[in-house]
């Protein structure tokens, strides 16, 4: 008997490495090998014609933190996070108590509010450079009904980053806004009621039950969008480039630059490590403090 | 008074909805308008179809459109083999390391492939793939997202038709195929459209690794055509814009219904 039940757990170990090699060869190549390999080529020199590469500790790394580049474009990380994160949530919080409640023409709203989701980015940021064009775009014209001065909304160092955050934020809003739809709906039917019969307002009622409720979403959705400020940078090769003067270059695009424009593969590769080890510290939070209280069963 | 107080909500909701829809209203009118007509906002002006004409000349789009088409479907092909497998592997099957292999999955969902551009360009071209729709889609493959939607789709089907299908002799696979992904439809089609609307919309990677009109996908085919340097007019880059968006978009209009629950279920599993 103990030695069929052996076999029989043997066998399962060999089906369920067999079944998961798939996933770990392509985890391992494309993920797993690739970071170590960034560490690595983070620690050695960048090779030139006449000089090899060579083993340099960690001087990309104080060559980054010595680069007036670099902390311009932490800081616009910083302030492109610190502002698309909360407004964004709070509209798509906005947006789903709309569009769960009882208003007319719902249809079109939440059709309107979900819309730049299924936009790429490059597209959105063609539909929006319509918008920033100084002296043809929209927000020009309608300025120049009430007589204000035409802007150059995306040339000017201290529009551009602005401009470029407007846009996440109008694409991920409507996303996020599916998140809350979800939560709102399986928040039960006899709150409301009760919280009528005490006589509590509509406010109070969404204030006091509905956002609690809504807590664990709301860091879910936290965690995606800090993510996404390191990952949505699309709109940048069309709307900015990171101009003017570095004004709206994020880090992700520094990266790309570094690595593919300027052939700097060795401090692209310190920033990547950097960034791998902030969004492991998310992942760290969010693994241990958040997944106790979200819905993941 | 609170009259007016009833009425701002929907008004408000409203005033969002029609602001959130403005850009891309106003990039199809102006696709179907003259450049002039469009930055002078002429409501009466005639339409005319000839920025169509002019973006449709001057980019390969049927080839971006196929090789688009092909894009996602390599990489839902894909998904769908390696995460049902992993899947089924971390939902019923019992071995030493599971939970840690589990962890290690889990953590790519923390490492984007997006940040890891470099050394996976230098892997693509390793593996002798730069430039071909295979290697853009390579690294979307095993998913971490799509494996755990598997493993929770499959850890929802009782044990009892598991058990059944064992006794009538059926093989693991056979297990697999008969049992599991039939149940777990919802959960594929769910998938399917995430997935396919995440690489139809792709952009960073496949800017990277393609490097002729053979392979570009839409989303660098439309930023190339759109490029300053090209010296396109705005309504001719609307236009543009309009057709790359189209079938994803209309598509997105009809079965709006599915696409909302499948967004819904993929992110709240």
């Amino acid at each position: 008997m103990s030695r069929f039940v052996q076999i029989e757990r043997r066998r399962q170990a060999i089906y369920g490495w067999i079944l998961l090699s798939p996933a770990l060869v392509l985890l391992s190549t494309f993920a797993f090998y690739p970071s170590v390999a960034t560490f690595w080529s983070s620690i050695f020199s960048r090779q030139t014609r006449r000089r090899p590469s060579e083993y340099v500790g960690f001087e990309n790394y104080s060559d980054l933190f010595a680069d007036p580049t670099f902390w311009k474009v932490v800081i616009n990380n910083l302030i492109y996070a610190g502002a698309t994160i909360p407004i964004s949530i709070v509209i798509a919080l906005a947006m789903a108590l709309w569009a769960n409640s009882k208003i007319p023409a719902r249809g079109f709203i939440r059709t309107a509010y979900f819309t730049p989701t299924v936009l790429p980015m490059i597209a959105a940021a063609n539909l929006w450079l319509f918008f920033y064009t100084p002296g043809l775009g929209v927000l020009d014209q309608i300025g120049g009904l009430v007589g204000l001065p035409s802007v150059n909304w995306l040339g000017q160092p201290s529009t551009a980053l602005w401009a470029v955050i407007m846009v996440t934020i109008w694409k991920e809003a409507g996303f996020f806004m599916i998140f809350y739809l979800a939560a709102l709906q399986t928040i039960p039917e006899d709150l409301k009621e009760a919280s009528d019969i005490e006589g509590a307002s509509r406010w109070t009622y969404t204030r006091r039950i509905v956002l609690p409720l809504l807590m664990p979403t709301t860091l879910f959705i936290m965690v995606n969008a800090l993510i996404n400020s390191v990952k949505l940078i699309d709109h940048l090769f069309i709307l900015t480039k990171g101009g003017p003067n570095d004004a709206s270059k994020l880090i992700l695009y520094y990266i790309w630059e570094m690595a593919f424009a300027f052939f700097d593969a060795p401090h692209a590769a310190a920033m990547t490590i950097l960034v791998l080890l902030v969004l492991g510290i998310v992942a760290g939070i969010k693994f241990t403090i958040l997944d106790k209280r979200t819905h993941y069963q | 008074m609170s009259r007016t107080i009833q009425n701002i909500e929907p008004i408000g909701a409203i005033v969002l909805a029609i602001i959130w829809v403005s850009p891309l209203v106003f990039a199809f009118w102006a696709a179907f308008h003259s450049t002039s007509d469009a930055v002078n906002f002429n409501l009466t002006a005639s339409w005319t179809l000839d920025n169509f004409r002019t973006a449709w000349d001057g980019a390969p789009w049927i080839r971006y459109f196929l090789n688009t088409f092909a894009l996602v479907t390599v990489i839902l092909i894909g998904q769908f083999i390696v995460t049902t497998l992993a899947g089924f592997a971390f939902a019923q099957v019992r071995f030493p390391g599971r939970d840690l292999m589990f962890i290690l999955v889990l953590m790519q969902l923390f490492i984007l492939p997006e940040v890891l551009i470099v050394e996976n360009y230098a892997m693509v071209s390793r593996l002798g793939l730069f430039d071909t729709i295979l290697g853009v889609g390579m690294p979307y493959m095993a998913s971490a997202f799509g494996i755990f939607l598997m493993r929770q789709a499959f850890k929802g089907v009782p044990i009892e038709l598991h058990e059944a299908a064992r006794v009538e002799g059926c093989s693991w696979f056979g297990i697999l195929w008969r049992v599991y992904v039939p149940l777990a439809r919802p959960t594929y089609l769910a998938y399917a459209l995430v997935s396919v609307s995440t690489h139809w919309n792709n952009f960073l990677w496949p800017l990277i690794v393609t490097n002729s009109p053979d392979t570009r996908p839409l989303t660098v085919g439309l930023s190339i055509f759109g490029a300053p340097e090209n010296g396109v007019d705005i309504s001719v880059i609307s236009a543009a814009t309009m057709m790359s968006v189209a079938p994803l978009l209309l598509a997105f209009l009809i079965f709006q219904r599915q696409f909302v629950q499948a967004f819904l279920r993929a992110g709240i599993k």
